[in-house]
């Protein structure tokens, strides 16, 4: 309320007139109370983080012109099998129809296949191969990919699972 | 001597500038607040260590959930009526002005393109109750790709460079549906992918 101060006519001797002070002050506490729950309200349901992304980079499309890639050598490869609930087999080297490698269980712990990543971390030329099964699941394969991110492995691909492969988990019994 | 009054304080405070910076703050929530947009399907998205974040606008996201049903949706306000006509003119189908008018306001569906019109008829409270099938994904009736093709093409033409291509794929859901539309995608040329994860901290042991 806009104040003006009446100056009391003192004129007058007797009475003591004083002048009706109001103060310019106004409540504010029930304001203030709206002001914070509607700060609290929007504080809340804001959504300030955007969800995160993946980035994903997968080879250009070969062009039949260019020559054929060199062969990934056998001591330098990696191979992840991700088989269906939450198994994951690797072995090293390269499956042929000759060689048959070691199939070895693991899991997506931080004892599981990241372990064996780091143990292998000291070759530089490794790649690694990331084989989904068709019964794997999507969450699988981010895992892997995250592992890839964490063990800072650099080069990996992400490859279709062959009958070979499918055969070999089969036949590992694990 | 005179005598000394004990000062007297008013119990009242001055809230003035509490209530100042209460109203400021109250203003910037309300002004930078973006309610989360609905979704068209529940999809709980796996963890990952990735610390990118998601841009704001221009992006396409490719949900699949855990029914391997494939849905598209497109942020960008510019591109979006143009991609209607590209698409509805590549699969010769027409759209009214306002279906056209509602599809600016779709978040993401996933109905085929066929549907899409009778779809975008319907009120939309009431859309959340129909069980949309998801996009056609196979390699007889491919319409994701073409989704995703003239998304980046409206895109291009309205802001002179490509969306950003996120796939938003459910926990559950399997790999091969996921591989597979990476797959008609980088037939098309399109190599750089983006999936949404959950925020996960970093393992910091690292032998």
């Amino acid at each position: 309320m806009a104040e003006i101060q009446q100056k009391a006519d003192s004129g007058g001797k007797g009475g003591k007139k004083r002048a009706k002070k109001m103060s310019t002050k106004i409540d504010m506490t029930p304001m203030v109370d709206l002001a914070f729950l509607l700060l609290t309200f929007f504080m809340l349901t804001t959504t300030f983080s955007k969800p995160t992304v993946m980035q994903v980079t997968m080879p250009v499309k070969p062009d039949p012109k260019d020559p054929e890639p060199p062969a990934i050598k056998a001591s330098n490869a990696f191979t992840i099998l991700m088989g269906e609930n939450n198994k994951v087999y690797y072995y090293d080297g390269l499956l042929s129809s000759d060689t048959k490698p070691e199939l070895k269980l693991s899991n997506y712990g931080p004892d599981g296949i990241r372990k064996e990543l780091l143990q292998r971390r000291s070759n530089k030329d490794l790649v690694v191969l990331i084989k989904p099964d068709d019964k794997a699941q999507y969450k699988n394969m981010v895992d892997i990919l995250d592992e890839m991110n964490i063990t800072g492995q650099k080069k990996y691909a992400l490859v279709d699972i062959s009958k070979a492969d499918e055969d070999l988990i089969k036949s590992s019994g694990l | 001597m005179p005598k000394v009054k004990p000062h007297r304080t008013s119990p009242s405070l001055d809230m003035t500038p509490m209530v100042d910076l209460a109203f400021l703050l109250v203003t910037f929530f309300m002004l930078t607040t973006k309610f989360s947009p609905e979704e068209a399907v529940v999809v709980d998205t796996p963890s990952s260590t990735s610390e990118l974040r998601l841009p704001e606008s221009n992006v396409i996201t490719i949900s699949v959930d855990k029914d391997k049903r494939v849905f598209f949706g497109f942020d960008s306000d510019k591109a979006k009526p143009k991609l209607l006509d590209y698409v509805a003119a590549k699969r010769g189908v027409s759209f009214t002005p306002q279906q056209r008018a509602e599809f600016a306001n779709l978040q993401s569906f996933g109905v085929p393109v066929e549907q899409l019109g009778s779809f975008l008829n319907v009120e939309r409270e009431q859309r959340k109750s129909i069980k949309q099938p998801g996009i056609p994904a196979d390699s007889l009736n491919n319409q994701i790709t073409d989704w995703v093709v003239e998304a980046q093409r409206a895109n291009r033409e309205a802001i002179g460079k490509p969306a950003y291509i996120a796939i938003k794929g459910d926990g559950n859901a399997d790999v091969p549906t996921v591989r597979k539309i990476i797959k008609f995608l980088q037939d098309k040329n399109i190599n750089r992918f983006n999936l949404i994860t959950d925020l996960e901290t970093k393992p910091t042991a690292l032998k």
